[in-house]
């Protein structure tokens, strides 16, 4: 196996491995304040199907994207009110937006397009183009890493780039600023905030609806940037894979990123059986599918260092003396 | 105008730092309080004591802005004020350190002070100068805690310490302490009760509420006494004492002491030695016990809650497996395998008390009547046709219970739930009890029970000790242990550190022995 095809695969990795990312920070900032979100899966499929339905018909990526996002806040909204306003039970309450998400993408998409399900391919200006780094052409020619920077870092749709950075973004919000202590807090034992004059209620609402929008960038990405237009059930079981990821990152922004980036690589080498039988290697590619959850399981077992979820996770908060 | 009318009553003699008038609260047909007045004075240590449900914490719930008062005026330092949330409170200069702590396990000690009064969006500053206020802090009331530990690394007595600090960073002048002494060695309270008093003399105004009458006549000035919903005296710490406070707690005289004629020990029922039990994390949580009890004789054991008694119970009572050698009437019992359960440790005459008796000693959403038959469910007078259980038989059983313990209400179909702390108490003592058992293990028998409940609790205690049974008591009241036992037992990590003849010893002694101190040390 020669360089160019390492190349191309981690090139792929990194295309996979957005959109979990976006999917994996939003169930981070959900979870750490202790409202589980089952529903990422939803959510984003809610985004994509948003997303290509109003890009196709306005025929601008842009106001698709915020279509997305709308459409992802919108089931945000409905998991917080269930959740924290009336204090439902969390899983059942994203299992149903799931189910949801499952029937309504469909039935609108056709009833807007009439082809099966789908939107119509998206093309041009209605399409998240890959934007090429500074100097990359400049640098190709140097030997290993020019290709590297040319190839796999540069030449990608935005959103990309903007999931990369929310890494750091994410750490820096979470242990630098009052509202990510708070956010900690409130996952971990919302009596603490409430009684020392913070809303419980308000601080997990901005963490749903923060979930919300990055599940809108997911979603949105996968219509317009991964793929070019939106396709029934085309998440796949994403949103369930960037949970295994989060739980597999023990809840950390950075260690997300290379829950994320292991699991993109998976589903990367799924793509390419060539590859996989050139190194010899005999898996088939539902095994590599089935990698990250059967890791997520390891990881639950115990079997490297304690997963330990937000201690209020799952809770909803009552009030009492 | 109203102003004016403000500042005029401030400028004359001194306002009270709290003061309450004609508070009502009232949950559904329950009326919590009942037109409350009270006055707190400035620099002061005001106790407040009451039985269970008497309405106690939905009074300071009110001051901390938990619940909103039906009816009612509340003046701080003299001024109107309303309290529609706990900003309010804390505003107000009120602080709160609840029964159990609102601390977040897994932050430090500064995280957790600067939490919700933050000086501004980035954390950076708002570490720096809580870090200073910290130490001034320390140096000023011995209040001294690692900023930069995590809180559940912190011994309880260090984790109230920060709920204190926090208090103190909001500059809190009233601070209100909701049972402070629960869940801290003798030693510890002693250390809580020098800060308090640092506090006091500094001018600020502490509220303590709790069930101790020993602390209310140790450290308070003035104690107003609640009793279902109302407030029935305030008086002048120094003019009262303890069997007065406890009528106007109960309504009528209450035996504080325990009335029991001496030991008469006969053969050894229970002998335990080099007993060992390793928890689920691989910690040994006993390392090594070994005691006996005779017949007529009540063991106690005092310690620090988390030093193994729990586990202690456990074992014996067939709830956890270990190690060692546990012989009862002389026959040795099975520690780990099919015989180590609850049902074989009745049918070799051991009965169980649970220290938690919500979570271990009753099905709360089950009735009374089946809450008797657990345990005992295959006793032959509960059967019949061989096959079926004869409710009939256990409800009659079960009401004949409750008239013997005082049950009430004595109605056998009522949920476990909905019976007060110490009807429950009752509940699982008299199910245990009347099976007649030779030894009985009781963990915490009165905890949260109302102090008329606690006395009849102990006088069935002592009974059965008289009637030549042997008994394994476990608190963490170290007034219980030295008024009911014959012996007294100190467990401290595992271990016992020692046994003390309740008639000789003191609170001093048992409590450096609960503290691990040993005797070649003290």
């Amino acid at each position: 196996m020669d360089y160019a095809t390492f190349l191309q695969i981690f090139d792929t990795t990194l295309r996979l491995a957005t959109p979990l990312l976006f999917a994996c920070l939003a169930g981070l900032y959900s979870e750490r304040a202790g409202v589980f979100d089952i529903g990422l899966e939803g959510k984003m499929l809610m985004a994509a199907m948003a997303s290509g339905a109003v890009a196709a018909l306005s025929g601008s990526v842009w106001i698709g994207l915020m279509a997305g996002i709308v459409g992802s806040l919108a089931f945000a909204l409905v998991h917080g009110i269930a959740s924290i306003t009336f204090r439902g039970n969390q899983l059942i309450s994203g299992v149903a937006l799931n189910f949801v998400a499952s029937g309504i993408t469909v039935l609108i998409a056709q009833d807007l397009f009439g082809q099966g399900g789908r939107t119509p391919p998206l093309e041009g200006g209605a399409r998240m183009l890959e934007i090429t780094l500074p100097l990359a052409e400049t640098l190709r020619p140097v030997p290993v890493i020019g290709p590297l920077y040319a190839d796999v870092i540069s030449g990608h749709p935005i959103l990309v780039y903007v999931g990369l950075l929310l890494v750091p973004a994410t750490w820096w919000l979470l242990y630098r600023t009052r509202f990510g202590l708070r956010l900690r807090a409130v996952g971990e034992n919302p009596a603490s905030v409430d009684t020392a004059g913070v809303s419980v209620k308000r601080l997990r609402f901005s963490a749903v609806l923060i979930a919300g929008v990055l599940c809108g960038l997911a979603g949105a990405y996968m219509a317009t940037g991964l793929q070019a237009g939106f396709g029934r059930e085309m998440t796949a079981g994403r949103g369930y894979i960037a949970l295994a990821a989060l739980i597999f990152a023990k809840w950390r922004p950075w260690h997300a990123l290379w829950a994320c980036l292991l699991f993109g690589f998976f589903q990367s080498l799924a793509l390419r059986p060539d590859v996989m039988q050139a190194v010899g290697i005999k898996i088939p590619g539902p095994a590599l599918d089935a990698l990250p959850y059967i890791l997520t399981v390891v990881v639950l077992a115990g079997l490297v260092g304690k997963a330990v979820p937000p201690r209020a996770g799952g809770e909803p908060y009552v009030k009492e003396r | 105008m109203m102003g004016a009318h403000d500042t005029g009553r401030q400028a004359s003699a001194a306002p009270f730092a709290i003061e309450l008038k004609g508070i009502s609260k009232a949950f559904g047909p329950v009326q919590a309080n009942k037109d409350i007045s009270i006055q707190v004075a400035k620099g002061s240590i005001h106790g407040i004591i009451g039985e269970n449900g008497a309405g106690k914490s939905t009074l300071m719930s009110i001051l901390y802005g938990f619940y909103k008062a039906d009816a009612g005026e509340i003046l701080i330092n003299g001024r109107p004020t309303t309290i529609p949330d706990s900003q309010s409170a804390i505003r107000a200069g009120i602080g709160m350190v609840f029964q159990h702590f609102k601390l977040v396990q897994n932050f430090t000690v500064l995280e957790n002070i600067i939490l919700g009064a933050e000086d501004g969006p980035m954390l950076a500053t708002s570490l720096g100068k809580a870090r200073k206020v910290l130490a001034d802090l320390a140096r000023e009331y011995e209040l001294d805690v690692d900023p930069d530990a995590l809180v559940e690394d912190l011994s309880v007595g260090h984790q109230q310490r920060v709920e204190i600090l926090k208090a103190l960073y909001r500059q809190a002048e009233i601070l209100i302490l909701d049972e402070p002494t629960g869940v801290l060695t003798p030693a510890e309270a002693d250390h809580l009760f020098r800060i308090l008093r640092g506090l006091k003399d500094q001018g600020k105004t502490i509220i303590l509420i709790t069930h101790k009458l020993r602390e209310i006549m140790e450290i308070t000035d003035t104690v107003s006494v609640m009793r279902r919903g109302q407030m029935t005296a305030t008086v002048k710490t120094a003019e009262t004492n303890p069997e007065q406070l406890a009528e106007l707690m109960v309504g009528r005289k209450v035996l504080l002491h325990v009335e029991k004629q001496p030991a008469n020990p006969g053969r050894t029922v229970l002998e335990v030695e080099n007993l060992r039990v390793v928890d689920e994390q691989g910690v040994e949580r006993l390392k090594g016990i070994s005691l006996s009890i005779r017949a007529g004789e009540i063991l106690g054991i005092a310690g620090v809650a988390g030093n193994g008694q729990s586990e202690l119970l456990e074992v014996l009572g067939g709830l956890t497996r270990g190690t060692g050698v546990v012989r009862m009437n002389g026959k040795t019992l099975d520690l780990t395998g099919r015989h180590s359960d609850g049902q074989s440790r009745r049918a070799d005459g051991i009965a169980h008390v649970p220290e938690d008796r919500q979570v271990l000693g009753l099905i709360m959403d089950f009735t009374a009547w089946e809450n008797v038959a657990f345990g005992y469910h295959h006793a032959p007078e509960y059967q019949k046709n061989g096959l079926l259980m004869d409710n009939e038989a256990i409800r009659r059983d079960t009401e004949a219970k409750m008239a013997t313990f005082d049950v009430r209400p004595p109605i056998p179909t009522l949920a476990a739930k909905n019976f007060s702390g110490g009807n429950q108490q009752k509940i699982v003592v008299a199910r245990e009890i009347e099976r007649n058992p030779d030894l009985l293990l009781v963990g915490q028998p009165t905890r949260g029970v109302d102090i008329g409940a606690i006395e009849f609790i102990h006088k069935q205690i002592v009974a059965l000790r008289d009637a030549g049974k042997a008994v394994l008591l476990i608190s963490v009241e170290l007034d219980e242990i030295m008024s009911l036992s014959d012996r007294i037992a100190v467990m401290f990590d595992g271990r016992i550190m020692g046994e003390r003849d309740p008639a000789t010893t003191n609170e001093r002694e048992l409590g450096l022995l609960m503290a691990g101190v040993s005797e070649g040390a003290a």
